[in-house]
């Protein structure tokens, strides 16, 4: 009987050089596996493969050298530590993130959260060509959000609030985009250079600048064979309604007028940003 | 500045990240709840960080001061051990 390598690689199997072993492709979300997932895939990598496991670019998991015939019984060992395998091709990809504000003390948002929704909304979805979501915390951009297809940035809203503010000086020189200045005892945040870092926010001594979530999305980055960085086509989200409408917008789309093999920014390209801005501003409003 | 009294003065200018705030926190280390530390430090990252990081350790920031001279003087009251 044939090989079907399609359906071998859309569960996942990445066919090696080696005839007969794949590497196969774990789900993982942001990033996050259980000590429970870990004692599984090493037990399989063990047992199935030669002993060793890959880190991929993405945040994924991949145990190489598994054997053809042995594919339904590495399924059902993984399944018992509760592992699936992954994807591959034209499809929603694993969603990426950084550890956000639950870990981490720069986090604007809760990535993981974000990630897991988008990953339950997407994962896995058939589409003209791979489409890939990235979710990082804040400014400091470690997950790299505008390498994706649809990057997530978290963003932090601030406003000041007067009564609470002693005038220490701090948030001026905390800010990096010189966007606070002091007028007569008052403070003034200039919207238009404010980067939403929440710097301010996390500075300040007495609270009196507040920050609401918030989330800068950026289409069309793409990273591999073609270099382009993702852009910001719609002001800040403020909501996760709001980002979600936006996403599915997004992905409708891609869906919608992508050629198979195309990339998100080339179908951008080819039929015009400016069509695009008027469907994701509509999402961005409704 | 008469505005505060100041029990110790720290000057951090002479270290990088991340010895600033090491040498600032030992500093805060030998006072007692309640007393004031004025910590120099140059303009750039310390100034961006070292208040946060105080902030983050539980203490209080009663002012930054501008020096003119490259320089800023963060008055902290020490609230917490």
């Amino acid at each position: 009987m044939a090989v079907d390598y399609a359906t071998l690689k859309k569960g996942g199997f990445m066919r090696q050089k080696q005839k007969n072993n794949f590497s196969l492709r774990l789900q993982v979300v942001g990033g996050n596996l259980t000590a429970e997932n870990l004692k599984k895939i090493a037990e399989v990598a063990e047992k199935y493969g030669d002993g060793h496991v890959h880190l991929t670019s993405r945040q994924s998991v991949e145990i190489p050298f598994i054997k053809l015939d042995n594919i339904d019984e590495v399924k059902d060992l993984l399944a018992e530590g509760g592992v699936k395998p992954g994807v591959c091709g034209p499809r929603v990809r694993t969603v990426t993130a950084c550890q956000g504000n639950q870990v981490c003390p720069s986090g604007n948002i809760d990535s993981y959260d974000i990630a897991k929704e988008i990953d339950k909304r997407y994962y896995a979805k058939e589409l003209p060509h791979k489409f890939k979501f990235g979710v990082t915390g804040c400014q400091n951009n470690c997950l790299k959000a505008e390498e994706n297809d649809v990057g997530i940035k978290g963003a932090s809203i601030v406003s000041w609030d007067k009564d609470a503010c002693i005038m220490c000086g701090v948030c001026l020189k905390a800010c990096r985009e010189g966007a606070i200045t002091e007028e007569n005892g008052e403070l003034k945040l200039d919207t238009d250079k404010c980067n939403y870092c929440g710097r301010c926010e996390k500075a300040c001594p007495t609270d009196a600048w507040k920050g609401e979530n918030g989330y800068i999305v950026s289409f069309g980055g793409l990273f591999g064979n073609k270099i382009h960085r993702g852009e910001e086509l719609i002001p800040v989200v403020t909501s996760k309604e709001q980002l979600f409408r936006v996403t599915d917008a997004a992905i409708n789309f891609f869906n919608e007028n992508a050629n198979p093999g195309e990339r998100f920014h080339f179908t951008l390209e080819r039929v015009g940003i400016d069509k695009f801005k008027e469907v994701i501003n509509k999402a961005y409003q409704s | 500045m008469a505005e505060f009294e100041i029990d110790e003065r720290v000057d951090i200018t002479d270290v990088v990240c991340p010895v600033t705030f090491v040498k600032a926190k030992v500093a805060m280390e030998e006072l007692e709840i309640g007393q004031i530390l004025a910590v120099r430090m140059n303009d750039g990252e310390p100034v961006q960080n070292v208040p946060r990081s105080f902030k983050d350790e539980g203490q209080q920031i009663l002012k930054l001061i501008n020096n003119e001279d490259g320089t800023y003087d963060l008055i902290l009251k020490k609230i917490a051990e």
